[in-house]
């Protein structure tokens, strides 16, 4: 007992001696090749523009910080929709997958199999060309819906308070959904979801076929089996990995800066670079993402002590 | 993935000692020069050719220094650096020399670790644009004069209110960018992607109404990369300074002074009119400026620490200054301008080398 307390304490006092030997050593280098340090930058003009701030407003004037936090929200945005939607059209294929038709079964298998088995950020680039190359210029806008204008500028609509009107080189007015944003989400979702298809059809084969034949014998409906009794159950298998699904999103929605998306490492690195100070950007998109992936794990955590068979010991 | 490279960069500051051994040592002791270039193969400066050999006016000037140490200019290896990644290749020791078309600025010259040891590029900021925005293969007619007046026939970077600009992210090109729409009283949306291809993909593509770089890589994109060259023109506004220049560490003054002078000497070179096709029979001459500059008489290489034939070899080998321009620039459709000598109106001068 008093031994394996010792072991700790050595194990710990190691740890600590190591990180202090990297901080201090960093700090004598730093100072040795004369390069700036500290986070003092961040009160700092940063002087440049972003390109989409989703409804912040933001100016070449604003601090880096204020910059950083822009960064942070464009992040936060995709990666938030990417995982609804990933999960939707994940449960969608996974569903289809299992599906008696056969024609939709063998599409589903096939798109798990060519989209899990392409690397995501050639298909970033695919997303990318094909909506930046095929949509016409803002002078010859498409308009599916009057006053909804969709060109290479991305999708520009209304809002109740002010709506697009092509004036000069762009558009003006209204809300605008970027090439970029739309690329990197649909590039996420259906890369995602061929992942999460997998997921919940593991989930669903799990359900032992005595409880579905018991759910038939009692009368229930497919589609009322399925409700009641197939999907809770498989919640429970689906639920762990589904967050490592999700932590994929988020961290993979930092490919943004390929295609142009203003995310927080985009942002990071054009801070770093003005500023030179690389240990300092490279620490905040450290955090940011360790924040974000512990959020999410804590999220389903709790999700999953709801949904996880009561008084059964984990 | 440049995150990833930008991490283990931080971890070699992060890891590696302060290098006690000088520059010279270390590059003399490894047997060649690694060199930092542009990654982003830009005609001109720095591009592999078709048998992978690269060749441009900032490999040229690696050469040069290699020829000076080891008097054999093919003793370089090349690094091939983003705009992100060039400090810290620098900082780190990754590389003994950044030769990356790199504008020399204060904030980089005193926060970064590094010194410029000179210019060898007088360039500035300009914009690219469609020389027709109707050139698409769209209708050209009245629907775009009367709707889209403002997108025909721009011909100065004034009338780019509201347009939306591609850019490379972590140069000093997203400030300039940002400085003169703001002093104009003008708006633009910037378009950020990282690496040169990508860009100037969304860039033709019609992503963007602008380019925006320094004029030698719009001159060498354009030449280089566009589908079609002359459906591009260049706006006249060139809206910064900036001259670029090799670096070295901060705090090595021998490596400093072998780096700084050879880039020197292939401009003494050329105006005293040394080159390398006449340099062999000019070495007998009685000219004493030319019998200290071969070596001939004096001890100027012993002073560098370096073979007393330092420039003579860098002359024979890679060339004068003129000789690279001539050779990578001129057949991009460069002019010299700014970068003629300084007896010929242009901004090239080096100090005496006696």
């Amino acid at each position: 007992m008093k031994r394996d307390w010792i072991y700790q304490a050595a194990l710990l006092a190691a740890a600590g001696l190591v990180f202090w030997f990297f901080v201090s050593n960093t700090a004598q280098n730093l100072e040795t090749r004369k390069i700036a340090s500290g986070f003092g930058f961040l009160w700092r003009e940063a002087g440049f523009e972003i390109g989409e701030t989703g409804a912040i407003a933001f100016s070449a004037a604003d601090s880096y910080l204020r910059a950083l936090g822009i960064g942070l929200w464009n992040t936060f945005r995709v990666a938030a929709i990417g995982v609804v939607f990933a999960t939707l059209l994940g449960a969608l294929v996974g569903l289809s997958r299992l599906s008696p038709n056969w024609l939709l079964a063998k599409l589903a298998a096939a798109y798990v199999e060519v989209i899990r088995n392409v690397p995501l950020l050639v298909q970033l680039f695919f997303w990318y060309a094909v909506i930046a190359e095929n949509l016409p210029d803002p002078g010859e806008a498409l308009q599916p819906l009057a006053g909804v204008f969709l060109s290479n500028r991305g999708i520009a609509f209304p809002t109740p308070w002010s709506t697009p009107v092509l004036s000069g080189f762009n558009f003006t007015g209204g809300a605008v959904l970027s090439p970029e944003f739309a690329a990197l989400l649909v590039g996420l979702v259906t890369y995602t979801a061929a992942f999460i298809g997998e997921i919940v059809r593991a989930g669903v084969l799990s359900v032992g076929r005595g409880q579905v034949d018991a759910a038939y014998s009692i009368g229930l409906t497919r589609r009322s089996a399925l409700r009641f009794v197939v999907l809770p159950l498989a919640l429970r298998l689906i639920v762990p990995p589904l967050t490592s699904q999700y932590l994929n999103l988020a961290k993979n929605s930092s490919l943004a800066v390929a295609i142009g998306y203003p995310d927080l490492v985009s942002i990071a690195n054009t801070t770093m670079n003005q500023t030179g100070q690389a240990i300092e950007g490279v620490a905040i998109i450290m955090a940011v993402f360790l924040t974000i992936s512990l959020s999410i794990s804590a999220f389903m955590n709790w999700y999953n002590q709801r949904v996880a068979l009561k008084g059964v010991r984990q | 993935m440049k995150t990833l490279f930008a991490v283990a960069a931080a971890l070699t500051v992060v890891v590696g000692n302060a290098h006690a051994q000088s520059t010279l040592d270390a590059v003399v002791k490894k047997g060649y020069v690694q060199c930092g270039v542009n990654g982003g193969a830009v005609a001109g400066f720095s591009a592999p050719d078709s048998q992978g050999v690269w060749k441009g006016l900032d490999v040229d000037l690696c050469r040069a220094v290699a020829a000076a140490v080891f008097g054999d200019a093919n003793k370089v290896r090349y690094t091939g650096l983003t705009a992100q990644q060039r400090f810290t290749a620098l900082q780190s020791g990754e590389v003994d020399i950044l030769s990356r078309n790199t504008t020399w600025t204060i904030t980089r010259d005193t926060s970064l670790g590094l010194n410029f040891v000179g210019v060898n590029f007088y360039d500035g900021q300009g914009f690219m644009v469609p020389a027709n925005f109707r050139a698409k293969g769209a209708k050209p007619a009245a629907k775009a004069d009367a709707k889209g007046a403002a997108r025909t026939g721009i011909t100065s970077a004034k009338q780019l209110n509201g347009a939306t600009v591609c850019v490379q992210p972590g140069t000093t090109t997203e400030l300039n960018l940002s400085d003169y729409f703001r002093a104009n009283g003008m708006t633009f949306k910037p378009v950020v992607i990282e690496t040169l291809p990508e860009v100037l993909n969304a860039y033709f593509s019609g992503r963007c109404d602008v380019f925006t770089t320094d004029v030698s890589g719009l001159v060498s994109s354009r030449a280089s990369r566009a589908p079609k060259p002359e459906e591009h023109i260049i706006l006249p506004e060139v809206i910064s300074k900036e001259p670029l220049g090799p670096a070295v560490r901060h705090g090595d003054d021998r490596w400093f002074d072998i780096v700084k002078w050879s880039l020197f000497a292939t401009i003494e070179a050329e105006e005293m009119g040394l080159s390398s096709k006449n340099i062999d029979q000019q070495a007998g001459s009685k000219d004493p400026a030319v019998q200290r500059f071969v070596g001939a008489t004096g001890d100027i290489g012993k002073m560098l620490g370096l073979d007393n034939k330092w420039a003579f070899n860098i002359i024979k080998q890679v060339g004068n200054y003129g000789e690279s321009y001539d050779t990578h620039l001129k057949p991009l459709g460069f002019t010299r301008g700014l970068n003629n000598l300084w007896t010929k109106g242009g901004l090239m001068y080096a100090p005496p080398i006696r």
